[in-house]
């Protein structure tokens, strides 16, 4: 094995031992898109009209509507707390062990990267079989052609992770991520709402949605469970990581870590 | 060209001044204790090292390697053990080592005789299948020094790594630590207590961010105990 692809392959089974000790991280990761899915749109779906939009055929429900929307939350809050992992590493010291490797520091946030990616992909079918049970179900092959969305749409918010880890100094700082990030993020998105829905109340809050990465990250998802290709999610997804990721890489430079501000 | 050159050396936080022109050469199999009180400059001296930070003026070549313009192959020649534990509590000493192994490019065969030497030289393969959580200070120390000696480093540094043991470990560790440089590894020990450097290691003073003394530590003290020397010349 080249070294490249052992350190992957350890970051990667590190991330997953430490996720499988952190049960209630999982469960938790599980219980929050399922409380939206069971009660939350249970209660909307009465008050919420939804019109024939693509990549859907027929009228749909409310839950089918929300699912690839809570697929990215999934992403979204785990790309989040991989972030906050870092931020206590780098407090911990732990970090310091990846940074002091002679492999290139790029590669080894990479496979940070990844790693988190790959935990947040068996989170989402952890809960599209939960979703399954309950009887919201996609086309059979959408559960295969979704994998590739997933990974493009886990490493951009993986990305924005990273990017904020680089940033942010203590973790008492998190509090802000949830308020200026995740929260608008999430909201201001096709997650729960189609964007026409949106047009519809304003044309500002419309064009902030659709320019949203978020919004295109799920799109993707939405586009690839009903085996549909959604060209211009991907393009937006992918440049939206791509930008991320580089910035990131920039704010992890030792010439301007955020362990040089520390002191 | 083996061992440690650092010369010249100078870091600023702002308008604080961290590390002002220090320099110093060890040799190969060289052990020198890097004494200073808190405050003096050490931590960012082996920020500095491990290229945490990157020096703004002066030049730091880890066994023949310039850290600036080939920083890989000077980490791959370099073992570290951190002020603070780096290991993961919630995994064994045996995967922290396989992790560790990873992050140099060490696998499969090579990787488990590698484990299985440094866990015998630190005489804790007893103790390889438990989660690091378990263990005391002493352990878990010996745990990160056996780490940092996985990968054959030229030159080890040790960020005051007896910080917060009790007498027996902290005797124990700086023991074992001055018979490391017996194999011809470059051994820099930086601490803030006298007694841990005996009469005839090398010793630095690092004193408000500058070289303060840099000889044997029997001569630096003039017939005095380290002790009171380091006091007399740090306060």
């Amino acid at each position: 094995m080249t070294p490249y692809l052992t350190v992957l392959v350890a970051i990667i089974t590190r991330e997953a031992l430490r996720f499988v000790h952190q049960r209630e991280r999982f469960i938790a990761a599980l219980v929050r898109p399922l409380v939206w899915l069971l009660v939350f749109a249970a209660g909307f779906r009465a008050a919420l009209g939804l019109s024939i939009i693509a990549p859907y055929k027929t009228y749909i429900t409310y839950e089918t509507y929300i699912v690839p929307g809570l697929c990215g939350m999934i992403m979204l809050f785990n790309g989040m707390q991989s972030s906050l992992s870092l931020v206590y590493d780098r407090e911990m010291g732990s970090m310091k062990l990846l940074l002091t490797s002679p492999l290139p520091r790029w590669w080894l946030l990479i496979c940070k990267l990844l790693g988190a990616t790959a935990i947040s992909i068996l989170q989402v079918y952890a809960f599209l079989i939960i979703a399954a049970l309950f009887g919201i179900k996609m086309p059979v092959a959408g559960y295969v052609t979704v994998f590739p969305a997933l990974i493009v749409a886990g490493v951009m918010l993986g990305a924005l992770g990273l990017l904020l880890s680089s940033f942010i100094k203590q973790l008492e700082n998190f509090a802000g991520v949830m308020n200026f990030v995740i929260f608008p993020m999430f909201f201001m998105s096709s997650a729960l709402y189609p964007l026409w829905k949106m047009a519809e109340s304003s044309e500002l809050l419309y064009t902030i949605c659709a320019i949203n990465p978020f919004t295109h990250a799920i799109e993707l998802i939405r586009f690839a469970l009903y085996l549909e290709f959604n060209g211009m999610a991907l393009v937006w997804t992918v440049l939206a990581g791509v930008v991320f990721t580089v910035a990131a890489l920039w704010g992890y430079n030792p010439a301007r870590s955020g362990i040089r501000r520390k002191g | 060209m083996n061992g440690l050159r650092v010369s010249n050396l100078s870091y600023q936080f702002g308008e604080k001044t961290a590390l002002d022109n220090v320099g110093f050469s060890l040799d190969q199999g060289d052990f020198c204790a890097l004494l200073g009180p808190n405050g003096a400059g050490k931590s960012t001296l082996f920020n500095l090292l491990t290229r945490l930070f990157v020096a703004g003026q002066g030049q730091i070549s880890i066994a023949g390697h310039d850290l600036q313009k080939d920083p890989r192959a000077a980490l791959a020649t370099l073992g570290i053990v951190f002020q603070q534990t780096t290991l993961d509590l919630d995994l064994t000493i045996l995967q922290n080592l396989r992790y560790f192994a990873a992050l140099h490019g060490i696998s499969g065969r090579d990787r488990n005789r590698r484990i299985g030497r440094v866990l015998d030289r630190m005489q804790i393969a007893d103790r390889a299948g438990e989660k690091a959580r378990t263990l005391n200070g002493g352990h878990k120390r010996r745990t990160e020094i056996a780490r940092a000696l996985l990968h054959d480093p030229k030159v080890l540094l040790l960020d005051e790594p007896t910080v917060g043991l009790d007498a027996a470990a902290r005797q124990a560790i700086t023991n074992h630590v001055h018979s490391l440089s017996s194999d011809g590894t470059t051994v820099l020990w930086a601490t803030h207590l006298a007694d841990e450097v005996w009469p005839d290691d090398r010793l630095i003073i690092l004193h408000n961010s500058r070289v303060l003394a840099d000889g044997r530590a029997k001569d630096i003290c003039g017939g005095d105990t380290l002790e009171n020397h380091f006091l007399r010349v740090t306060t």
